[in-house]
């Protein structure tokens, strides 16, 4: 089943950055780009590093995906669908968010 | 069944070594056991640049050999060990040593000795000659006794010389036989345009000077008596007075020599006993003794492929040079002197730039002859191209020495060359070889370098050879994209003058002026660091924290786990107990590990990143600041301890170090820059491996710049030698400044320089001789960046709403629970994937 969690305010983000969030135990990364009221919440975790460090990445875009660059090792993953684009057989958890009134939600889906 | 054959070599100079070099390169080093002896105490170096010496260069620095050289190719070397006897009947060479050693084939490459005219009194004491390394060390032994010196040759070499004892800090006079100076290779006009420059570098010229007497001196240790009747003091006389071959051990076994000296050879390099060759500055070709290198190399070749079988001949050489005689461009090319009968001459003489410029050229003027430059030598490689390759020459050959008075360049396009026209003479390297390098992949000055060789003997050719590269490249269709990213159509160094002459504080601003997109980690970082050295905000200021780099977002260097290290600046290396005490306090406190830099401070690894803040509280009330490790920027000035405690020290480095550390803290650059400073010239802060150098001599602080340790080590430049510490800083300023400007992203200084066209020299005129009149702004820039330094960490705990990015998570106190750290020697280390396992295992149970 799914529900939508209240993890924190839009004013805990970090404009044009990341911030992480634990929820369910799990970290979520979640990236704000304010000029287009979006935020993106992907798995906070590096598969090619190994680390919990991908919200303290650079946004971007690469030929016009929304991206984040790994802070270790810099390889692309897109925001959307959490695809490494230098190797398509590595992707990301990728999270739905929404912002309702002023509240960041996210729903994780519980396993267990 | 072959049997191999023994070839003996005897003499290891250059022209020796080169052909043991070109030797191992070809097939037939198989077919023999080499064997060379070399009197000298060490093997081959450059004597061609033996005066660099006294600027800082050490013998390793000039050894021609590769290290492991001999050991690789199975070459026996009998170093210290003279040649001293030849029995051609039963071929064998015996040694001084009594080493004895039957040959196949032998190659004489004994050299030259320098001649000393038989004056009465030319072996008193302190008349010395300038031919090797311990010639050198006589010298400087001599020097340091002695106030005047003279050099007794007025040639190439005498004025090389002259360059050495300027720089032993003696009064230089320099005495020439020859009505004027560089008298085989310069006319009267070119002579004495070189000799005001000479003068007006504090060198006395004396031409027409006929010594009769050297005699006891009042005031010096010896006096020199003229045949004129005038009379010269001095302490020091060093004999360069041409050379004479040293075919002593050739004449010993009675091999032909020359009426006047030299080991007769043919066209092959034989001497009279086809079983042995002579090669170099020893042997007598066609009646002419070859005095420079490169002839020398090429009779090294000829001989290698004789023995390989392969026809080859020597035929003579063009004595063309090029060179820099105590900073004055002087260069020479073919019939300088317009011998040939008819010849034509051009001159052009500027007394306003001391400028001369001679051509020689046919009757017909279609071909050049020769050609004199002194003062800019700039169109030497033109010219020479024009001359070797029989190239017509333009309607108007004056126009080759005439300043181009429009921006269009009048240099010989790579393009007009033939195949076959040789661009690098050091190493026989034709357009045509670059060429098929050029299409077999190799698209880098660089590449092409360590590929053919060319250009990296006495760099003359560099230019020409980038203008072949570029406009083969051109012809393949190859287009070089400079566009730092997809976001900016832009390099760094547009991106850089657009933020400055647009004065662009944001990124956005820049973004929406000139960009498009929304920016990578490519362009973001660059931006950054650019608005950074530009304007010197705080980096982690709302419109500024997105665009930095990993370790620039957090102030901290991010170690494999995601974790950070701390390194607190120390400035100089200098630190006091209480204040390692309190560092070691911290470590303790947070259980970091701590390890010692290169760079002379502590790195204190494993700090979360929540703990950052804390941390630093702690560190910036102990007076701690932060050391900008991880930030392109400048790292560190390390330090010997110089003057204050050392027996040698000859000024205070520690305290230059720290105040050029606190100078520069903070200035954000294209790379990290690191600076030392050592005390005296044993060098113990290793300055020369560092972008700024800086050692203390008797005469003050010689600057040293572009050097890096690294994965492509470079020894750093001498830049400027005995400069006080005002001028000193003023260099490094406006070093520093044009370097955060004209850099590429992520270009150390070192490569930066390297790829600058003119180099070094051209470095040196932007910032010494302010050619670029940017001096002042230069200086300007560093100012405001100086003035406006803060501690980052200090503006960031001291500011709330910073600290806020430094939780792990944004909802919880809680830390990262994939961080294991385990124990080892006594310290914490992240823990490995199976250590982890194995924790989680336990955890979970």
């Amino acid at each position: 089943m799914s529900a939508w969690q209240t993890v924190c305010q839009l004013d805990d983000l970090q404009a044009d950055s990341g911030v992480c969030a634990l929820v369910s135990g799990v970290q979520i990364a979640l990236f704000y780009m304010p000029q287009e009221s979006v935020v993106y919440a992907l798995s906070n975790y590096d598969p090619i590093g190994q680390a919990n460090v991908l919200s303290r990445g650079i946004l971007g875009d690469i030929n016009e995906q929304p991206v984040v660059s790994s802070p270790l090792y810099k390889q692309h993953f897109n925001l959307n669908t959490g695809i490494c684009l230098e190797d398509e057989s590595i992707s990301l958890a990728v999270y739905p968010v929404r912002i309702v009134n002023d509240s960041v939600q996210i729903s994780v889906t519980e396993t267990q | 069944m072959s049997i191999r054959k023994t070839l003996v070599v005897i003499g290891n100079g250059m022209v020796g070594q080169h052909f043991l070099a070109s030797l191992v390169e070809s097939p037939i080093k198989e077919d023999y056991d080499i064997v060379t002896f070399c009197e000298e105490p060490r093997a081959a170096y450059d004597r061609v640049h033996l005066s660099s010496f006294f600027s800082g260069k050490s013998a390793e620095d000039l050894s021609l050999v590769e290290p492991g050289f001999f050991e690789k190719h199975d070459i026996t070397v009998h170093l210290g060990d003279k040649a001293v006897k030849i029995y051609r009947h039963s071929k064998i060479v015996i040694s001084e040593k009594g080493v004895s050693i039957h040959y196949d084939k032998l190659v004489l490459a004994t050299g030259s000795f320098p001649f000393v005219p038989p004056v009465p009194g030319h072996d008193r004491a302190q008349c010395l000659v300038y031919r090797t390394i311990e010639d050198l060390e006589a010298m400087q032994v001599a020097a340091k006794i002695s106030k005047v010196g003279v050099v007794v040759g007025g040639g190439l070499l005498g004025l090389e010389a002259a360059k050495a004892l300027k720089d032993l800090g003696l009064q230089t006079h320099v005495v020439e036989f020859a009505p004027r100076l560089m008298a085989v290779q310069l006319d009267d006009a070119g002579g004495a345009l070189l000799r005001s420059k000479i003068e007006a570098l504090g060198v006395t010229v004396h031409t027409g000077k006929n010594t009769s007497l050297i005699t006891d001196g009042e005031q010096c240790v010896n006096k020199m008596c003229f045949a004129d009747g005038e009379e010269l003091e001095t302490d020091v006389i060093l004999f360069s007075a041409g050379i004479r071959p040293r075919d002593d051990i050739a004449r010993d076994c009675a091999l032909e020599v020359g009426p006047r000296g030299g080991i007769v050879i043919n066209n092959q390099c034989q001497t009279s006993d086809p079983n042995i060759y002579a090669i170099g500055e020893c042997a007598l070709w066609n009646g002419m003794i070859y005095g420079l290198v490169a002839p020398g190399y090429a009779m090294a070749r000829t001989v290698v492929a004789n023995l390989a079988g392969t026809e080859a001949s020597f035929t003579g050489a063009d004595m063309s040079t090029k060179l820099k005689l105590m900073g004055v461009d002087v260069a020479s090319i073919g019939d300088a002197h317009a011998k040939t009968p008819g010849a034509l001459v051009y001159t052009y003489q500027n007394g306003d730039t001391a400028v001369y410029k001679r051509l020689v050229v046919s009757q017909d003027k279609k071909q050049l002859l020769g050609a004199v430059l002194v003062g800019d030598a700039s169109a030497y490689g033109t010219l020479l191209q024009y001359c070797l390759n029989g190239i017509q020459l333009p309607e108007n050959p004056d126009t080759l020495i005439l300043p181009s008075r429009s921006d269009e360049p009048v240099a010989l396009g790579a393009d007009a060359l033939p195949a076959s026209a040789q661009i690098c003479s050091c190493y026989d390297v034709t357009k045509g070889q670059i060429c098929s390098a050029i299409n077999a992949g190799c698209t880098t000055l660089d590449g092409l370098k360590s590929e053919t060789k060319a250009a990296t003997g006495c760099g003359g050719c560099a230019s020409l050879l980038k203008s072949v590269l570029n406009s083969e490249l051109a012809k393949q269709g190859y287009e070089v994209n400079t566009d730092l990213c997809e976001h900016f159509a832009y390099t760094r160094q547009d991106l850089y003058t657009l933020i400055r002459v647009e004065q662009i504080k944001t990124f956005a601003d820049l973004l929406a002026r000139h960009g498009k997109g929304k920016g990578c980690e490519i362009c973001k970082p660059t931006v950054g660091s650019i608005l950074a050295s530009c304007w010197n905000d705080y980096i982690l200021k709302t419109e500024h924290a997105s665009l930095q780099d990993t370790n620039d977002n957090y102030l901290a260097n991010m170690q494999k786990d995601g974790t950070y290290s701390v390194v607190p600046r120390i400035a100089g290396g200098e630190i006091s107990p209480d204040m390692l005490i309190a560092l070691g306090q911290v470590g303790k406190k947070y259980k970091l590990y701590t390890k010692i830099t290169g760079g002379q401070r502590v790195d204190l690894f494993g700090a979360r990143v929540d703990q950052l803040p804390p941390i630093w509280k702690e560190l910036i009330d102990a007076g701690f600041e932060s050391g900008h490790a991880y930030g392109k920027s400048l790292r560190t000035v390390k330090s010997c301890v110089g003057s204050n405690w050392c027996r040698y020290g000859v000024d205070d480095s520690v305290g230059l170090a720290i105040e050029l550390e606190n100078r520069y803290k903070g200035l954000r650059s294209p790379h990290k820059i690191k600076f030392a400073v050592s005390g005296c010239t044993r060098e113990c802060a290793e300055a020369q491996s560092k972008d700024v150098g800086i050692i203390a001599t008797e005469n003050g602080w010689n600057l040293y710049v572009c050097g890096n340790g690294g994965m492509k080590p470079r020894h750093a430049d001498l830049f400027a030698t005995g400069l006080d510490k005002a001028t000193l800083i003023q260099y490094i300023d406006r070093f520093l400044s044009f370097y955060v400007r004209s850099a590429d992203r992520l270009q150390r200084t070192s490569v930066w320089m390297e790829n600058m066209e003119g180099g070094l020299d051209y470095l040196k005129s932007v910032v010494i001789e302010d050619k670029l009149g940017l001096c002042e702004q230069l200086e300007q820039q560093m100012q405001l960046v100086i003035d406006t330094y803060q501690c980052e960490w200090k503006t960031t705990i001291e500011d709330e709403s910073k600290l806020k990015r430094f939780r792990h998570f944004v909802n919880s106190e809680q830390s990262d629970d994939n961080l294991v750290f385990v124990e080892e020697r006594g310290q914490i280390r992240p823990a490995d994937e199976q250590e982890r396992k194995h924790f989680k295992l336990v955890e979970v149970a």
